[in-house]
């Protein structure tokens, strides 16, 4: 009795029914088995993955399901296993895109281990995720309105005109649940978006620095108010700030969801855009400062931009990264809030920077206190919570309960799509807090 | 019973979803932290009871299939690989902590329950589990009773089986049964002995009894640095023949302080070869007394710096070297390969110089962390060749020799990681015939059939790589890593792994 298992027998559903991707003859690995996806190139960064395992514990989808394919380990397996010819790469498209891309397991790894990179490769090779219909429209975002400032401002517009007239709010009672379920998703659009007065701002007082600023897609069309008060705070610490005018989206988006090429094109876009003479390229959202600063990598077998992109990178800095490293000029004034501090993946894993949003909290007065798991993922994870709703939930209720539980009025979470997430999940779960940037806490305090 | 109604019979037991047969879903079952080698299950199922891990054991036995029980798969001697198929039992499911008896100071687990989470839920408790494995992040307790796993503080409160009370088991025919109990000694004979280290050969544990220990008042720890790994050895040698049993007693050497001074900037002298890190506990009182102790008899033995701690930051501070020697390594070379030896504490010395000999003698790296308080060395080959290179045979060498030095000296092959699949032919290096028949009778008690966890432990005559393709695989890794198929005998009988820790025994055939 030796049974072999093959990938059309009838369609399981490890983990949670929920949560589970989606599976079976319909499911995206069939699309694109039907699609013709390429064979899975070998990564090198897969040799250095020891297999020890230390990753699970941190991986939120392998606490979730507790399957050794949504964890970190399992899946490089899984690129390895296609990589040799052993598994179609359809076949292990769904494990791959469940992944938040969180990176955790990065900061988890002791043999350095470099996750992101490998599943980006991975992804590039199968391609955005789902069904069908749900690939085109994702890669018509990706290719059509990401690279493009004035569509992105569009689309904007569409989604504030629908909130406005009522017609979302219509649509979300006749939607099916899974689509309900998205649309109250759909962050609030403020008014404008983020215009600065001059593409060149002075520094108040005596100039320290003279850097570029990326204003960011989500940044400038969400959260206007944050992009202008860390342009204050920059400004009022001594910074010339220069917002290049032909600056797009970083591209972190399309890169995390396989399409690599428009994410090469748009780095390249950004490389061209930003002026060489600035001592740093400060950006306030976690997720585009850990793309820009993987600009070098991004772009190494083009020999045209190679090096500009490297150096590029070199000069990327996290807001809270730079005034700590700038130095705060004046002492600010207390801000009186409790507050706890939400780690963005893409800053804690992805760069790094732990200390220092902590340190500028301090200095604004503010009283920390933290929550458990603070460095662990919200569900938000750029999209993903557009695209895998049942796991993202999950982890969002986990996190807003650690967020009651310590009594804090303000939850600061630098970085737009963590924001979004957290600000729906104070909604839905009934947490009685209210999300900030820590730029506006800054700002606040006069810093 | 085909391989259809087998997953019907499975599903109908733990539900549909914690049933896996599809290509993708049992592939990344093929392995666990033992990179050369590699087995297809059938199936993969996640029980979450002991009931339903007793159902499953009793369908793989009416289907005549191997059944391989699994924690989180972070063993480094391969026991978790379903070399011949069968199904693989994932406890990662039963991660309940379903008693914590502060007055009789035990607990009762399940066994998917993390080390790390058990201590942490003792915290509160002032009581903690003592086994601490370097994979306590990640391995469970299941896990570690099956390899009888070890860690830094066993110095002081022994391994995995001193602090184990009782198991219930889901022996090989399906019975669910206690072996053990609540109490420090249960009468008749000792099967919770025999059980914790059987590598799940003997049956699947499905709770487990945990003694726990009262946390001390009081902590030290003590950073000595050496010229020398001789000094150093001998250092720890005197403070074990001295009578004192520190909390921990570990060495770090000079690659590897100066490996993670580069990784994490953790400031150890440049210059030096080894560096002894104690800790000692106790109550207030006698720890500062002991401590003084130690440290006379280290400077006695060559110390050129001694630094302590009190506060549990700087404690911290002088573990960090430690803890992260092994991934600091990996970050050095391409490979790195930790093995795990014994030699009596009174012969340190000695065996670490045969040690640092072979790595001279091979011409490969060797870089030394490792539990010296009770003589369990992680001697660590670095290397930049892969096992199907005719280079490797230099990294076999060097592992027999190290293993070889070791047993001459009244030592072991294995301290904690287990015999499993890893080390299974050199068992003959430790046991004499007699003593292998006397432990397959033992075995063939609890298994006649011979199906829990097949082909481990034991020898077999092939190397642990040399196992048969996984059904449907083309062979594509095998061509392209271009070795393995001569040692089977066919040339698709045998899946070497291009990447990843190389075993010992390979060369055994």
């Amino acid at each position: 009795m030796t049974g072999t298992p093959h990938a059309a027998a009838v369609p399981a559903q490890p983990g949670a029914a929920a949560l589970a991707p989606p599976r079976g003859a319909s499911g995206p690995a069939a699309a694109a088995r039907a699609a013709g996806a390429p064979a899975m190139p070998w990564i090198p960064e897969i040799e250095t993955c020891i297999h020890c395992g230390l990753c699970l514990p941190q991986c939120p989808t392998y606490r979730v399901t507790r399957l050794e394919a949504e964890s970190p380990r399992g899946r490089i397996w899984l690129v390895k296993e296609a990589a040799a010819g052993r598994l179609e790469p359809a076949a292990i498209a769904d494990h791959l895109y469940l992944c938040l891309m969180c990176r955790a397991c990065e900061t988890a790894c002791p043999s350095g281990v470099q996750y992101g990179r490998i599943a980006e490769a991975a992804r590039a090779v199968l391609g955005p995720p789902g069904p069908p219909l749900q690939r085109a429209v994702v890669r018509f975002v990706l290719r059509g309105l990401m690279p493009s400032p004035v569509r992105l401002r569009r689309a904007a517009a569409v989604l504030r005109a629908a909130q406005r007239t009522g017609l979302l709010a219509v649509a979300q009672r006749v939607l099916p649940p899974g689509l309900r379920q998205r649309a109250a998703l759909a962050p609030e659009v403020p008014p404008r978006g983020f215009s600065p007065e001059a593409e060149v701002l002075p520094a108040l007082g005596a100039r320290r620095a003279r850097v570029a600023f990326l204003s960011g897609c989500a940044m400038s069309l969400f959260f206007p108010d944050v992009n202008d008060a860390t342009v204050r705070v920059l400004r009022r610490n001594g910074c010339e700030v220069v917002v290049p005018a032909g600056q797009v989206c970083c591209g972190a988006l399309n890169s995390h969801y396989g399409e690599a090429q428009t994410a090469r094109a748009m780095a390249r876009r950004n490389v061209d855009a930003f002026p060489d003479d600035v001592d740093a390229i400060v950006v306030n959202a976690a997720g585009c400062g850990a793309a820009m600063k993987a600009y070098g990598h991004l772009l190494a077998d083009d020999p045209a931009y190679a090096e500009r992109a490297a150096r590029f990178a070199a000069k990327v800095r996290d807001a809270t990264e730079w005034l700590v490293q700038l130095g705060l000029r004046t002492h600010p004034q207390a801000v009186p809030v409790v507050a706890t501090y939400q780690d963005p993946c893409h800053l804690a894993h992805g760069q790094r920077v732990r200390a220092e949003p902590r340190a500028l909290l301090a200095a604004a007065g503010v009283r920390l206190v933290e929550m458990a798991a603070a460095d662990r993922c919200c569900g938000s994870a750029g999209i993903y919570n557009l695209l895998q709703p049942a796991m993202a939930e999950t982890l969002l209720r986990e996190k807003m309960e650690a967020v009651r539980a310590t009594g804090a009025q303000v939850v600061v979470a630098p970085n737009p799509g963590c924001m979004l997430q957290l600000r729906y999940g104070a909604r839905r779960f009934g947490v009685p807090v209210r999300i900030a940037h820590l730029m506006d806490l800054l700002d606040q305090a006069g810093a | 019973m085909d391989h259809a109604e087998l997953i019907r019979r499975l599903e109908a037991v733990v539900g549909r979803p914690y049933v896996l047969h599809r290509a993708d879903d049992v592939s990344v079952y093929e392995q666990d932290a033992l990179m050369v080698a590699r087995g297809r299950p059938d199936a993969v199922v996640l029980p979450e009871s002991a009931e339903q891990v007793a159902a499953v054991v009793r369908i793989a036995r009416e289907a005549g299939l191997p059944v391989v029980p699994r924690g989180a798969g972070t063993g480094l001697a391969g026991g978790a690989i379903p070399v011949r198929g069968g199904i693989v039992v994932a406890l990662t499911r039963m991660t309940r902590i379903l008693e914590i008896d502060v007055a009789s100071r035990l607990a009762v687990v399940e066994p998917g329950v993390v080390n790390a989470d058990l201590t942490a839920a003792l915290e509160p408790h002032g009581l903690f589990y003592a086994p601490d494995p370097g994979s306590q992040v990640a391995s469970t307790i299941g896990g570690n009773v099956a390899t009888n796993a070890g860690g830094p503080h066993c110095l002081a409160y022994g391994v995995t089986g001193n602090n184990v009370l009782g198991l219930e088991v889901v022996l090989p025919d399906g019975t669910l049964t206690w072996v053990g109990g609540r109490a420090h000694d249960a009468p008749g004979y000792d099967l919770v002995g025999l059980l914790v280290g059987s590598e799940g050969t003997l049956g699947i544990v499905t709770k487990v009894v945990v003694r726990l220990m009262q946390k001390r008042e009081a902590v030290r720890t003590l950073l000595a640095i050496y010229d020398t790994m001789d000094a150093a050895c001998e250092a720890t040698s005197a403070v074990i023949a001295a009578g004192i049993v520190p909390e921990a007693l570990e060495v770090l050497d000079g690659i590897s302080m100066r490996a993670v001074n580069r990784t994490l900037g953790a400031g150890f002298p440049e210059d030096a070869e080894a560096a002894l890190l104690i800790e000692v506990e106790g109550v207030a009182e006698a720890v500062p007394v002991l401590m003084a102790r130690i440290e006379a008899i280290c400077r006695q033995h060559g110390a050129r710096r001694i630094q302590t701690a009190a506060t549990a930051d700087e404690r911290v501070g002088l573990w960090k070297g430690r803890k992260h020697a092994y991934g600091a390594l990996g970050r050095l070379g391409r490979r790195a390969m930790m093995l795990d030896v014994c030699a009596p504490r009174s012969r340190l010395a000695a065996v670490m110089r045969q040690v640092l000999e072979a790595g001279r003698k091979w011409d490969v790296g060797v870089a030394n962390f490792f539990h010296a308080g009770d003589g369990n060395m992680h001697p660590t080959p670095f290397f930049d060749v892969t096992e199907d290179s005719p280079e490797y045979a230099r990294v076999v060498g060097l592992t027999e020799d190290i293993m070889r030095a070791c047993v001459d000296a009244g030592g072991t092959i294995t301290g904690e990681h287990g015999i499993g699949l890893e080390k299974r032919e050199y068992l003959g290096w430790m046991f004499g015939e007699a003593d292998i028949a006397a432990m397959k009778r033992v075995k063939a008690v609890f298994d006649p059939d011979g199906l829990c966890n097949p082909d481990k432990v034991f020898p077999t005559g092939r190397p642990p790589h040399a196992v048969p393709a996984p059904r449907g695989a083309d062979g594509g890794e095998a061509a392209r890593a271009g070795v393995g198929g001569e040692e089977a005998g066919a040339p698709d009988a045998a899946v070497p792994e291009a990447t990843g820790r190389p075993g010992g025994p390979r060369a055994l055939a």
